[in-house]
């Protein structure tokens, strides 16, 4: 587990951006957080790491936004629209969790049985005074690979 | 004989004989499985869409139609009563125009790969349109005005605004930073409790409240940009209603539609006036779902009024997706001879200003 406090949006999206640079191919990053708390920042500093040059939209609509101008593709996912049926909604997530490029989910309870074992959570959620506070859980061994590089580009406090 | 001589051959008859142009249109890019035929560019002789007929039993009604099998489901039926209704054959039809991007891939491609099979068997010249084209061509099917022109698309999905110097070609004068105005209002609805979508309730509950009850902030972002941004509104919203729920303080809902409705609908307003007073563009049309905004069609229109510029709205009908504005929109380039060829694909991130990139074939 590694946690962070980040006092503003650029502290954050700097942060993500790191992340953005060490991600690969196949990698699935859980967001979670309420609403407000900034899963679409978050996805756009990744995308910056990721050096995509497309502005990054929230997904909720579309439910997936797919950005493949950057050193790897970002597939932007929300499954909130979809609800309990996602599961029953066959929009090819595996071409995208064991694809070319990098999976950053919202509301991804609603696919639980479909994800990859090995995937990164985030949390994040609004701190006293409106700065953040991120948690990020790796649940395998590819997504522990990948916090550990997080770890050193951007130690921790504590 | 091979699809390109078949495909040019009927089209030389065709445009001979002086009959007029019908166009099937098929979109599958999201929500929505829907057919449609349209005569010369602009009259809908027929515009099906999946979710207005009973095809097949639904999950209450409330799933999105995103699934491709159900797209799949869906397109041979749509099509079938899009035909009839138009009272055409597939022996009339001039073109088919289909959706091939933006969208979910394996929607699109439901679509696509029925428009190519139609086209193939039958030797039809096939049109490949970008969907966000095709909301701004929603303007052609009731008396729209001919480009030049400036398009402020808003949507669920998109809050861009466009210039069009020609039918076909697009540049982005400003976009979304973060959120689409849609999305903003899904959120806000979301927030007070509201069902999904939140925007057509959002609108109604406005006209009840107060729209000065809460100042909420616009994001003007510079004083000649023309982009867009609706992530600190939506966090002021909710801000708000927090705020209130914890000192105990009740809020009303129309109070925020109302407030919330006057902040999003004064910045594309005056973010429009910008793109009029910078390009010199005198000709505005909306597109995308929020175009049914009752608040925003009022306040725009007035604004256009005093500013000396024409705006127009697609029909209220014709705002959420469906096939008549594919149509509609690959007139122009039927009327150039020009086509896609067999090996056109689906892209699902495919940008209005790239739609003129994909290689046609001229006849």
């Amino acid at each position: 587990m590694l946690t962070y406090e980040m006092a503003s949006v650029e502290a954050t999206q700097a942060l993500a951006a790191r992340l953005g640079e060490v991600v690969q191919a196949g990698d699935v990053l859980c967001l979670s957080g309420d609403l407000g708390a900034g899963k679409t920042t978050f996805t756009q500093g990744l995308a910056r790491g990721l050096g995509v040059e497309e502005p990054v939209s929230s997904p909720t609509f579309t439910i997936i936004k797919e950005y493949d101008d950057g050193r790897i593709p970002l597939y932007h996912m929300d499954i909130y629209r979809l609800g309990e049926a996602a599961v029953h909604e066959d929009l090819g997530y595996d071409e995208y969790f064991y694809g070319a490029g990098v999976s950053v989910i919202e509301w991804s309870e609603y696919l639980e049985d479909l994800l990859p074992e090995d995937r990164l959570l985030a949390h994040i959620t609004i701190a006293e005074g409106g700065g953040r506070h991120l948690v990020f859980t790796a649940t395998g061994p590819r997504a522990t690979a990948r916090l550990k590089e997080l770890e050193q580009l951007c130690p921790t406090s504590h | 004989m091979g699809f390109l001589e078949r495909v040019r051959q009927k089209y030389i008859a065709d445009r001979a004989s002086g009959k007029p142009v019908v166009i099937l249109g098929i979109e599958s890019s999201c929500d929505e499985t829907s057919a449609s035929v349209i005569r010369d560019g602009h009259e809908i002789l027929s515009n099906i869409v999946s979710s207005q007929i009973e095809i097949h039993k639904r999950f209450g009604g409330v799933v999105p139609e995103v699934a491709s099998r159900r797209h799949v489901e869906n397109v041979n039926d749509v099509v079938e009563e899009a035909l009839q209704q138009a009272g055409v054959t597939i022996e009339d039809l001039s073109a088919v125009a289909v959706t091939y991007g933006p969208g979910l891939v394996g929607a699109l491609l439901v679509g696509v790969s029925w428009a190519k099979g139609l086209c193939w068997s039958k030797g039809i010249p096939m049109i490949g349109v970008q969907h966000i084209a095709g909301h701004i061509y929603a303007n052609f099917l009731s008396g729209g005005m001919e480009p030049p022109l400036l398009a402020l698309v808003v949507s669920g999905g998109h809050t861009e605004l466009v210039h069009m110097p020609a039918h076909g070609e697009f540049e982005f004068l400003g976009r979304t930073r973060d959120d689409a105005a849609g999305e903003a209002y899904d959120k806000v609805g979301r927030a007070m409790g509201l069902p999904y979508p939140g925007g057509p309730q959002i609108d109604r509950l406005a006209l009840e409240g107060n729209p000065q009850a809460y100042a909420f902030p616009r994001a003007w972002i510079d004083e000649r940009s023309m982009d867009f941004s609706f992530s600190g509104l939506k966090s002021a919203v909710l801000n708000t209603m927090h705020n209130a729920e914890q000192r105990g303080e009740p809020w009303k809902v129309e109070d925020i539609s109302a407030s919330f409705q006057a902040a999003v609908v004064e910045v594309l307003v005056e973010k429009t006036v910008r793109a009029v007073h910078h390009t010199g563009v005198k000709n505005v049309v909306v597109a995308g779902g929020v175009a049914a905004n009752r608040g925003l069609r009022a306040a725009l229109t007035k604004r256009a009024e005093e500013a000396g510029f024409h705006v127009h709205f697609p029909r209220f009908d014709l705002c959420s997706d469906n096939a008549a504005m594919i149509a509609a929109a690959a007139f122009p380039m039927y009327l150039q001879g020009k086509f896609h060829d067999l090996d056109l694909n689906a892209i699902a991130s495919l940008s209005l200003t790239k739609w003129k990139d994909t290689p046609t074939i001229s006849l």
